[in-house]
């Protein structure tokens, strides 16, 4: 996955919390201890602090209602600085060293395999809250996530622009340096073909780049119905400023990667009116999500991203297998979480399935007064 | 023919930003015949400061007044030439007489402080943030109709970018060959050992390039952010790119040689978005790199760079 937090606070703060969590986790055999990795610093930090924000909050609640199986539930943090060595030297310290019954963690996808194959090895259960390539969870038996895949986020994005945009030709800019972005191209194109709809231009840049014109005036030569543009948000709020001036009128449309509250803020009224997928909105009506929304805001002062939701879920989903597992070793937790079935998530209904994936529905949002508002849900498809 | 026009408008744009930068890194090796990898640095702070500068004087919500970028130029290059006199006073001076390498290392090293420093919660943080619209940008003039098959927008950020990169070449190219200060700068660069000899305070003429380099690219830094308004946190890759391609604009027109800096950044931005719109956007990077090697292997010294011409 992507996105960035909407946690300004960022570097200390979860640094901070990260610390309490960890020492006052008590040895004692009344405490069960599940570990979580996640990039605290670095320069994906708001990735995994959003993240440990909502592990978090989900420790508090099950605590708060009596823990699991009688026993109270602490999480012990370990940054990774965003790097795939410290990943795999923070997995294998708790495992070994702290005795974790299970592991949660990372967004990125490299991060997630390197840390992947420790608890693979050591046999503990691992969930990754959002990491979206399909490498991740082939390791083992032992590696879970609950974010959908990137294939089906492309889509999503396709199956949306054909029914709901009605658009016959679609023009796809995509950052060639990131394997996100071009695995998300691929599907796209791919969808929106098998669709009945046209790719018109393909054009791509590279995660440094500030200039654009020369592939927008390229796109626009195109006159597409919708551009997809499967990057992260400075770049794509870049774009957008670009394309608008450019005269380009057809709307945007992104993948998980726009969230954050930092693309308002830089694209402003250019980017008003533009589309992406992710995994959960807040304005989502169900209960759950409302619930999620009001307590995250308590605790910590803002609206929580896809990130915070992939995190809470993360750690939900793993107390639930759990009180349900027979016992807490590796093996019988792992046949428990992949016995999840119609989870109550807050990033949607859904259950594991038998490659141990979350098949759920993607959320589209709009790009409405600086925020994102939702507008429709896609279900994955039935065959 | 619009995408022609087009094309053609975003390279001159693109082409004098690159130029800009470029200037710097030609002062300081004409003089110190040493490569100033802090400079893609300043570069980038001269953008935030700009920003910084906006922001306190409090020009982001309404529309600020038309005089406010004049304002933030003055202040970035302010800034930027005070901090290029003290990292050459405190980083580099004192090293004036050690090996080539040990000033190239520590170059490196100030750059890796600026950058992190620059990431500092109480200076600009880590998130991207954007720049305050200190103008409208909006389309000056657009070419349309006849053979036209759609409007070409000249918009007028990149027309103030044109203007005020030519103005300021110019400013230095009087300052070099017309200005006393000049003057010492050219014997300086000549031989530096004969300059000292004849009078010139070398410490005085060193600290004043450090501090014009360092204050164009803090006005390239500000046009750079209003032409692009999503500014990248101070650590990202993509500030180092853009200078090394300045670097290589340099190098391309000859280094230490004033003329060449601005022919090579115009030439990149041609080379670049040119090759970028009609052939692929995949190797845009590609095409920049192919130039340079293309020119060191005809000519080594770089297309102006000949032992004749006049360096600064």
């Amino acid at each position: 996955m992507r996105g960035g937090g909407e946690n300004k606070e960022a570097p200390k703060a979860a640094g901070d919390s990260a610390t309490t969590a960890a020492t006052k986790a008590p040895a004692a055999s009344d405490t069960i201890l599940i570990g979580e990795f996640g990039s605290l610093t670095g320069s994906e930090a708001t990735f995994g602090q959003s993240t440990h924000n909502g592990v978090v909050l989900a420790t508090k609640e099950v605590d708060a209602a009596g823990g699991i199986k009688g026993k109270k539930v602490a999480v012990r943090t370990y940054d990774d600085q965003g790097r795939a060595q410290e990943a795999g030297t923070a997995v294998t310290r708790l495992i070994t060293d702290d005795k974790v019954v299970a592991v949660l963690g990372e967004v990125a996808s490299s991060l997630s395999i390197a840390g992947g194959r420790v608890a693979q090895q050591y046999k503990v259960p691992m969930i990754s809250p959002s990491s979206t390539n399909p490498q991740v969870t082939q390791i083992g038996d032992m590696i879970f996530r609950v974010c959908f895949l990137d294939d089906f986020q492309g889509w999503a994005g396709a199956k949306f622009a054909r029914d709901h945009l009605k658009a016959q030709t679609a023009a796809v800019l995509y950052d060639q340096a990131q394997a996100y972005s071009k695995g998300l191209n691929d599907y796209f194109s791919k969808a929106f073909g098998e669709l009945g709809g046209k790719i018109a231009a393909t054009q791509a840049y590279s995660g440094g780049d500030q200039d654009f014109s020369a592939q927008l005036t390229t796109i626009r030569a195109a006159n597409p119905d919708v551009i997809y543009l499967p990057g992260y948000y400075t770049d794509v709020a870049n774009v957008i400023l670009q394309a608008r001036k450019l005269g380009i009128k057809a709307p945007f449309l992104g993948g998980d990667g726009w969230d954050s509250s930092q693309l308002a803020a830089i694209g402003g009224q250019a980017v008003e009116g533009s589309y992406f997928t992710n995994h959960y909105s807040p304005d989502e009506e169900r209960p759950v999500v409302q619930e999620f929304v009001k307590k995250y805001n308590a605790d910590y002062g803002a609206t929580p991203d896809g990130l915070a939701a992939l995190g809470y879920d993360a750690a939900k989903l793993l107390f639930d297998a759990m009180a349900r597992a027979e016992a807490l070793d590796g093996p019988s937790l792992a046949k428990a979480i992949a016995a999840s079935k119609d989870f109550q998530g807050v990033t949607g209904v859904f259950s594991i399935d038998p490659k141990r994936d979350a098949k759920k529905p993607a959320v589209v949002v709009v790009v409405k007064n600086g925020k994102p508002a939702y507008v429709t849900t896609i279900a994955p498809p039935t065959s | 023919m619009t995408k022609l026009l087009q094309t053609l408008v975003d390279a001159i744009s693109v082409g004098s930003l690159y130029a800009l930068i470029a200037l710097g890194y030609t002062m300081v090796y004409g003089i110190l015949q040493f490569i100033n990898f802090a400079h893609s640095d300043i570069f980038m702070l001269g953008a935030w400061f700009s920003y910084l500068i906006a922001r306190i004087v409090g020009w982001t919500q309404t529309m600020p007044p038309s005089w406010s970028i004049v304002v933030v130029l003055l202040g970035a290059m302010v800034t930027c030439g005070t901090l290029g006199y003290l990292i050459e006073r405190l980083a580099y001076r004192p090293l004036r007489s050690a090996p080539r390498l040990n000033v190239l290392i520590t170059a490196i090293g100030v750059s890796l402080f600026l950058e992190n420093a620059g990431q500092l919660r109480w200076l600009f943080g880590t998130q991207p943030q954007p720049m305050p619209q200190l103008i409208v940008d909006r389309p000056i003039l657009t070419v349309s109709g006849g053979m036209f098959s759609a409007p070409v927008n000249i918009n007028l950020v990149d027309v103030i970018v044109v203007l005020v990169a030519v103005a300021l070449m110019l400013a230095l190219e009087w300052l070099v060959f017309r200005t006393k200060l000049g003057r010492a700068m050219r014997a300086v660069s000549y031989d530096t050992r004969t300059a000292a000899l004849m009078g010139i305070n070398v410490n005085a003429v060193v600290s004043a390039t450090f501090v014009i380099g360092s204050s164009l690219a803090a006005a390239a830094g500000l046009l750079f952010a209003l032409k692009y308004r999503g500014l990248k946190q101070p650590a990202d890759a993509g500030w180092i790119l853009l200078g090394l391609k300045a670097f290589v604009a340099a190098v391309i027109g000859g280094i230490g040689n004033i003329s060449g800096a601005m022919l090579g950044g115009l030439l990149i931005g041609f080379v670049e978005i040119f090759g970028a719109a009609y052939f692929s956007p995949h190797l845009r990077d590609v095409y920049v790199f192919s130039l340079l090697i293309a020119v060191l292997l005809l000519r080594p010294t770089g297309l102006l760079g000949r032992a004749t011409v006049e360096k600064v």
